[in-house]
């Protein structure tokens, strides 16, 4: 498949080993999936097959039994409220900051340009860890614990230095003479970057909106140790509820595992194209 | 690759992936420099734009960066954090505890080789399967890929709670598998008993985790090795290896290298993958470097303690996060 230049005499051969090769491929596919599929049929499962010395590779039947169980336990609806809230504020506002960034980066030629870029590259390299302490005590000191706030601002600016130098890449792409004619033309600057900028940048303002989206949904670190108050834990502090000193409910885990893990499989499907293409060329944290 | 490639300096290598998703390729790459100049300078409506963006980074980054380092030379426990009060100071003291310590040693050194071990694995399987996906049909290739992808959008704690019901003691697959292998006395085991064992199952959660990610970056990357130039080298009768270390490798190394940097970076830090796996109590032998600075900031509440591992992790990594940032430097990523 790969070009015309290729001989015939190459072909036979090169089919029977493309034959091994796929046979290969297909394997590794396997490993790879077989811990989401285990996820899935685990959640679909009844209970005394989890509760199961020998385990099977194959449900004998079907329930939706763990499900309930998960839906049911403390404060589901609350996490989930918890984690769409902080997400969702921390994703808006990141982009408008990054988006504002990235128009400064990408448009001006400013003093102090490199180094802020340098600077976003660099934090990231920081270990989350090294930054946790302090920001406990900093939230702590200004009564931002077991706030959402507190944590919204940790998300927002953990997603910005990436969706500034994903935006910026969309920003150069745009000549500038779009935005000089509709100057002429009598619009203001901002009426410019509203009217002709700003459809244009969409695309990329969305693929890195679901990129921090999805950073901020999985992120787990700072949701802990930021909120102590059950009520207030995020979706993936919630898990942690399955287990207790009895043990853990594994199909209700699991059940609640793939409701979590669903709305970003969507996601990523959506973008994975826009994502690969983001992450080689800013090569920033994923 | 038209206008990038005369931008490159120097021998024909690394056009990393086009950096422009959008695909609307500018003219020239000469002219919107020319036209950014047209912009006064010293007009203030760039640090405008930027004021946001810099005050959140100063205040989520750069503040807590030097708290880190004023706390890890005072002496700063619950007491001090609750009340207020200022801590003491202590010079080096946390320092000389720490780097005096034989049990830091030992979580440095076991930081250091998880790592290791994780990113060799990781970047080994993950370019094997990358250099795999160009021979693959295509059918086989977008099955891969969906795979890829599907194990890539786990949230962490799915993928921790996923590993962690496999290789449980009583319900486990693995046992089950390893049982119907070698014998029914595996049933029951305790993969955390020993921790060599234990970190396996760590070291396989990370690796599979952290290979969609280094396949799809790889393959983008291969993506740009002009194939006629490796067909005209199979015609001459260069090996496949031949073929692979003169013509494949040079044009990935940069992307390959940027991302072995990253797989240290990340490897360095895991916390959540151990913390869950683990059962939110990690034993002391189940401390890396950033859970061990957790455990002494939150339960010996020792905060400057805490401060001083940090600090010390990150300076452990500022040679690899250098590295990382001439690599990009050199691409022409950051201009």
């Amino acid at each position: 498949m790969s070009s015309t230049t290729e001989t015939q005499a190459l072909r036979p051969d090169r089919k029977k080993s493309r034959l091994h090769l796929d046979i290969i491929g297909l394997g590794i596919a396997a490993v790879m999936i077989f811990p989401v599929y285990w996820l899935v049929i685990s959640a679909l499962r009844p209970n005394r097959e989890i509760r199961s010395y020998d385990q099977t590779l194959w449900p004998s039947s079907i329930t939706f039994d763990n499900f309930e169980r998960a839906i049911n336990q403390p404060n589901f609806a609350t996490a989930i409220q918890s984690s769409l809230i902080v997400a969702v504020t921390a994703v808006v506002g990141g982009m408008i900051i990054a988006t504002l960034a990235a128009l400064a980066i990408g448009r001006f030629r400013f003093f102090g340009r490199k180094p802020l870029l340098l600077i976003m590259i660099l934090v990231q390299m920081l270990p989350p860890t090294a930054m946790l302490i302090p920001i406990y005590a900093q939230l702590n000191a200004m009564g931002g614990i077991d706030e959402y706030w507190g944590l919204i601002v940790v998300y927002l600016v953990s997603t910005l230095p990436f969706a500034t130098i994903m935006i910026r890449g969309f920003v150069v792409n745009i000549p500038v003479e779009l935005e000089e004619s509709a100057m002429v033309d009598g619009c203001t600057r901002f009426q410019a970057f509203r009217k002709v900028i700003f459809p244009l940048l969409a695309p990329g303002l969305a693929a890195a909106s679901i990129f921090a989206l999805v950073n901020a949904w999985n992120e787990y670190l700072f949701a802990y140790i930021l909120i102590n108050d059950n009520s207030k834990y995020t979706l993936n502090v919630w898990l942690m509820t399955f287990t207790t000193e009895r043990g853990t409910d594994y199909g209700a885990l699991m059940a609640a595992s793939t409701m979590i893990a669903l709305p970003v499989v969507i996601f990523f499907m959506i973008i994975q194209k826009k994502m690969a293409a983001g992450l080689t060329s800013g090569a920033v944290k994923g | 690759m038209s206008a990038a490639d005369t931008k490159a300096v120097g021998p024909p290598v690394p056009v990393p992936p086009d950096p422009q998703p959008t695909g609307k390729s500018s003219a020239d790459d000469s002219t919107p420099r020319a036209q950014k100049r047209k912009w006064k300078k010293g007009e203030l409506l760039p640090y405008f734009l930027i004021l946001p963006a810099i005050v959140a980074i100063a205040a989520v980054y750069l503040y807590p960066l030097s708290k880190t380092v004023i706390m890890s030379f005072q002496d700063m426990g619950r007491r001090e954090l609750w009340s207020g009060e200022p801590a003491p100071w202590v010079g080096f003291e946390q320092f000389t505890n720490i780097l005096g310590d034989s049990e830091f040693w030992w979580v440095t050194f076991r930081t250091v080789a998880f790592m290791a071990i994780c990113v060799v694995l990781t970047m080994g399987i993950g370019l094997l399967v990358a250099l795999l996906m160009r021979k693959l049909s295509t059918w086989v290739r977008l099955v891969l890929t969906v795979a890829l992808i599907a194990a890539w959008s786990m949230p962490l704690m799915v993928a921790a709670s996923i590993f962690r019901f496999m290789a449980d003691s009583d319900y486990g697959l693995i046992n089950t598998l390893v049982a119907k292998v070698v014998g029914e006395d595996w049933l029951g085991h305790n993969w955390y008993v020993n921790p060599v064992q234990g970190f396996g199952i760590i070291t396989l959660l990370v690796v599979w985790g952290a290979i969609p990610f280094v396949v799809v970056t790889l393959y983008a990357a291969l993506t740009q090795v002009p194939q006629e130039l490796e067909e005209a080298a199979a015609l001459d009768g260069a090996s496949a290896y031949g073929i692979y270390k003169f013509v494949t490798w040079p044009v990935i190394k940069p992307v390959f290298t940027m991302v072995a940097t990253l797989s240290v970076i990340w490897d360095f830090n895991v916390f959540g993958q151990i913390w869950l796996l683990r059962g939110n109590k990690p034993e002391p032998e189940y401390e890396t470097l950033g859970l061990y600075s957790y455990s002494k900031a939150f339960e010996s509440t020792s905060f400057s303690q805490g401060s001083a591992i940090a600090l010390i992790t990150v300076l452990l990594l500022s040679g690899v996060a250098v590295y990382y940032l001439r690599q990009l430097m050199k691409t022409g990523e950051v201009e």
